[in-house]
């Protein structure tokens, strides 16, 4: 049951070969067996998750299903459950008990999915390691030496390992592509604004937006739309109707014309990664689309701009963790500047000071125009580049990531070198558009991910592409050897 | 706009002062290291000076959106007893932090 998709449980479910209670104990039982050795739960709802199971067995017997009643799957710790500790992988958050739902919570909860738990992420979903978690490194499946990547790195591992057939993420710079990438899964980051922001611990706020992780593009599809749609308690979210995501899956891709971006394919990219992608492309081609060489000029401004807008933008959203209202408190504070210093010296991790000192530098007076405002030029001169491309192809086509997964510890000293981890992944948040990651082979026995990005909310063309290739290859089907076939 | 040869490094008296704006204590033993660090990203962060943005308008949203506005009507109710449940303390409603004023 564990490596069977979305979709295939929904039917599963449907023609009544099992139970949503017998699915949700099976992968409750494999959790406490297996994740151990991957820790990429922080929490796990057994109670709540088989009354939720019996409650959509319910609705299965009484025909008053839908495509996600009865569906098991979990919840990066970055969204708020209500009753159930949101801890944002932080410290500060270690005892914070929500008193209300995510939209994105709600919203599949009343699709009649089954919350599992919660999984484990970079602290503040800042990092592309999943190293920088209060609650301890994820390892990857594939090889437990590996990082799973981040910060979406326990909802991309606890897929793999056949622990949760889905979860949802978030992405800012590239954290639900980078980590499916590298744990070999189906991962979408949808369209700025696609979805609603409310209840999701705020990162950058211009940035950020949840998407999901899953198997397959059917299955992403399948989520898409339970999450997706406008939220009027979030000004940021786009008030568009939701398509239907699986309506256009199967559509030859004839005609379809994908740009490959010069300075995605250069120097940085590892040899083999290449390779992986070159054949992943060749595939596209041998069902119809062409391949037509595009450039995004502006690409070597991506880094520095995203590193100065989301640490800006991540030191206003953190000032709220003040140690008064809610989270954790230092001991004993002598006054209240103690109270507030102190509560945030201890309440957040290395990298997540870093980022708030990098942010309060790009906002202080006299550097704002230097640094927050060039960043806020660059980001449009990156977004232009890419509706310039739009004009001439339909999709943008290239790798999630240079490699395959690096090793634990092995850039977790140098904040820079991890930075540019993220080289191809970053300008889709500043453009705000919709990118997913494929997986696209292996590397020395690691997944590696083509990357595919969309013209703002055409996030059903790429599932469309992604779907297809999927239809004619076998990657996603692969699953790591360990716990995975338990 | 300011001028464009940002200062290429910063200083551990720099870090102290973004620390306290930041409102985050950093413990005498580790300001080195932190300046260090911070030092590296700011130049990486430092390249972008080179980018021509003349007469480009900054961007703050991907979609060119507004904010949208609502009526100013109250749509929420009141859930103080819930929000205050989970304040690390509080009394009569109030929360409570280390007294202020002598």
């Amino acid at each position: 049951m564990h490596n069977q998709t979305v979709a295939q449980l929904a039917r599963g479910l449907r023609e009544k070969q099992f139970s949503s209670v017998e699915v949700t104990r099976h992968l409750l039982e494999r959790i406490a067996g297996l994740d151990a050795q991957y820790n990429s739960f922080i929490t796990t709802c057994e109670d709540a998750a088989l009354a939720s199971a019996r409650a959509a067995d319910d609705r299965l017997a009484a025909g008053d299903a839908g495509p996600l009643t009865g569906i098991p799957l979990a919840h990066k710790d970055i969204f708020c459950t209500s009753g159930v500790r949101t801890s944002c992988g932080s410290r500060m958050l270690d005892n914070f008990v929500p008193p209300y739902d995510a939209t994105v919570v709600e919203r599949l909860r009343d699709a009649g999915t089954v919350t599992l738990g919660k999984t484990n992420m970079d602290e503040f979903a800042m990092g592309s390691s999943n190293e920088n978690s209060y609650y301890g490194a994820v390892k990857n499946p594939w090889d437990t030496n590996c990082v799973p990547g981040g910060s979406s790195g326990g909802s991309a591992a606890a897929v793999a390992a056949g622990l949760v057939p889905a979860a949802s993420g978030t992405d800012t710079g590239g954290s639900i592509r980078q980590p499916a990438a590298f744990c070999g899964i189906t991962g979408l980051k949808p369209t700025y604004g696609r979805i609603s922001r409310l209840g999701m611990v705020a990162f950058a706020s211009s940035l950020d937006q949840a998407g999901p992780m899953a198997r397959t593009a059917e299955d992403c599809a399948l989520l898409l739309e339970a999450m997706a749609g406008h939220d009027p308690r979030d000004s940021t979210s786009v008030n568009r109707p939701v398509p239907d995501y699986c309506a256009d899956l199967d559509k030859p891709l004839e005609g379809l014309r994908i740009g490959l971006p010069r300075e995605y394919f250069g120097e940085g990219l590892q040899a083999a990664t290449g390779d992986c992608i070159q054949a992943a492309l060749k595939e596209l081609e041998n069902q119809g689309a062409s391949l037509v060489e595009v450039s995004l000029p502006n690409s070597h401004l991506t880094i520095p701009t995203y590193y100065i807008i989301a640490p800006a933008e991540a030191s206003t959203n953190l000032s709220r963790y003040d140690g008064v209202r809610y989270g954790y408190r230092c001991d004993n504070p002598a006054d209240l500047d103690d109270l507030y210093t102190r509560t945030r010296e201890e309440g957040f991790g290395d990298e997540v000071k870093r980022r708030i000192l990098v942010g309060t530098y790009a906002l202080s007076a006299g550097y704002y125009d230097a640094y927050y405002r060039k960043a806020q030029q660059a980001r449009r001169l990156i977004r232009d580049d890419f509706l310039a491309c739009f004009e001439q192809v339909d999709v943008i086509a290239g790798p999630t990531t240079p490699g395959p997964a690096f090793g634990l510890g092995e850039k977790s000293d140098d904040p820079v070198a991890m930075y540019l981890e993220d080289v191809y992944t970053l300008a889709v948040n500043l453009a705000g558009l919709p990118g997913m990651s494929v997986p696209a082979g292996l590397v020395e026995g690691k997944p590696v991910g083509l990357q595919l990005i969309g013209r703002h909310f055409e996030e059903a063309r790429l599932l469309n592409t992604a779907h297809r290739f999927q239809q004619a290859t076998d990657w996603h089907t692969r699953a790591p050897s360990q716990g995975g076939n338990a | 706009m300011s001028d464009t040869s940002t200062k290429p490094s910063i200083d551990p008296d720099e870090i102290e002062k973004i620390a306290t704006l930041a409102r985050i204590r950093i413990a005498g033993d580790q300001v080195a290291g932190v300046t260090h660090r911070i030092a590296d990203i700011l130049a990486m962060v430092d390249t972008l000076q080179a980018a021509d943005t003349t007469d480009v308008e900054p961007m703050a949203n991907p979609l060119d959106a507004v904010q949208t506005l609502r009526a100013d009507e109250v749509t929420e109710t009141n859930r103080r007893e819930a929000f205050q449940a989970i304040a690390p303390a509080v009394e009569n409603g109030l929360y409570l932090v280390p007294k202020v004023i002598e």
